[in-house]
């Protein structure tokens, strides 16, 4: 048997540069209400949401991905032609294969770096920044792109009075390199692929295909739905809030860091509801500044912990070197959080 | 040991006041969560939580949805506690 001699990589990796995509085009909730027999009090108390960013037609998931990722690549202070790998965390690229990663890689002007899409939902950023703290780790990179970034507005049933008002669209981006120190704890993650049917895609895109279309939706003039992402609110609620909690604990005791010595809270932002509820079944001491992006972005899914984390950096609510819990949950369900140190 | 009735209503009406701030003494059995006391679909959840740690029940989401009074909730932690 040979001798197989391992890669070189940094003990430590940290987030080394953040940067975001919000799309032009904020819609209120008077223009959400056009589809729907709600109110904007409505609204507002049960998810906190008063605008959110839908793109427009030259806003794909590509060019938000390329404006989040150039300003990470910045932040970072860094050059595109260092990053080693490139993933994309996305449930709303509309194209099978090639992969998003790809395109991205090449149009930064990597060097050819390895580039990968994953499916993770909301928790899309924090298995992206796992697998980026393995690659660094083991040595396949030295700096790892991570891009969540979402359309969810091309998965929005706007005629559904339960989930057209939730869902935004944009792009996150962080770059990961190696850190003299720890600056990402351990990740607490998993799946639970029981409650699959809690969020999902209303039709599998392979139902149009077959031509059997009785049982697909229809809108009120006869026309097929497009796919939308439907859940059940109450079940969801309860898991995000209470379970999501623990793995939240879980992660704050992993990475040894006491609520006391926490900085920042960055919670997947779904629902204002969830993250109150959150912040008070944690028990968060008043000094932690939490995020709460989702009043004006919605929810975008892979894409709203870095959003949140940029504006939270650009605004001062929050500072370099601030400790900070991230946790991410949803579709799948799948979950993950981490402690990290903010670039 | 099995709560009483009454011990499960005064349970409730606490939880109640906590989650969403109605005066305890508004929670009574006929009264509608929805309609009379504010407790929209998602605090519904933050009241079955805490009731079940309370009374030791465990109340899934498909039973949620018929506890439309405090009396309806009342019955089924009588009938369910451990």
């Amino acid at each position: 048997m040979s001798k197989i001699k391992p890669g070189k990589g940094s003990p430590y990796a940290r987030i080394l540069g953040v940067g975001g995509y919000r799309p032009t085009r904020v819609v209120p909730n008077e223009e959400i209400l056009q589809h729907i027999d709600s109110s904007d009090e409505w609204i507002r108390s049960r998810s906190g949401i008063a605008t959110r960013h839908w793109a427009g037609p030259e806003e794909t998931v590509a060019e938000m991905s390329l404006e989040a990722a150039g300003k990470a690549i910045a932040n970072a202070g860094i050059s595109a032609q260092q990053i080693g790998a490139v993933i994309i965390s996305t449930v709303s690229h509309f194209k099978q294969t090639p992969s998003i990663a790809t395109e991205i890689a090449h149009r930064l002007g990597t060097e050819k770096a390895a580039a990968f899409d994953i499916s993770a939902a909301c928790a899309g950023f924090g298995y992206g920044l796992t697998i980026a703290k393995g690659l660094i780790s083991e040595g396949s990179a030295e700096y790892v792109l991570v891009v969540g970034v979402e359309r969810l507005s091309d998965l929005t049933d706007v005629t559904d009075r339960s989930t057209a008002f939730l869902f935004g669209d944009g792009a996150g981006a962080v770059v990961v390199g190696p850190s003299a120190e720890p600056a990402m704890g351990p990740t607490v993650w998993g799946s639970e692929g029981d409650k699959a049917d809690t969020i999902t895609q209303t039709v599998a895109w392979d139902r149009f295909r077959v031509g059997d279309v009785a049982e697909l939706p229809v809108s009120e003039d006869g026309e097929l739905k497009f796919p939308a992402i439907r859940q059940e609110g109450q079940t969801v609620f309860r898991w995000a809030v209470f379970e999501m909690a623990k793995v939240a604990q879980q992660a704050l005791d992993a990475a040894g860091v006491s609520p006391e010595d926490l900085d920042v809270f960055i919670p997947h932002q779904a629902n204002m509801r969830i993250i109150d509820s959150m912040v008070k079944t944690l028990k968060l001491p008043e000094n932690v500044v939490v995020a709460r992006d989702v009043e004006t972005t919605g929810n975008t899914s892979a894409a709203s912990i870095p959003l949140a984390m940029e504006r939270m950096l650009a605004t001062g609510a929050a500072k370099s070197g601030d400790t900070a819990l991230i946790i991410g949950f949803g579709a799948g369900l799948v979950y993950a959080a981490t402690v990290v140190t903010l670039p | 040991m099995a709560y009483t009735q009454d011990e499960i209503v005064k349970g409730l009406a606490e939880i109640v006041n906590e989650i969403a701030g109605i005066p305890v003494e508004e929670v009574k059995i006929d009264k509608s969560f929805t309609d009379d006391l504010d407790v929209d679909s998602l605090s519904m959840v933050e009241v079955v939580v805490a009731a079940e740690e309370r009374f030791d029940v465990k109340i899934p989401d498909e039973d949620v949805k018929n506890l439309k009074t405090v009396g309806d909730a009342t019955d089924y932690i009588l009938k369910h506690q451990g």
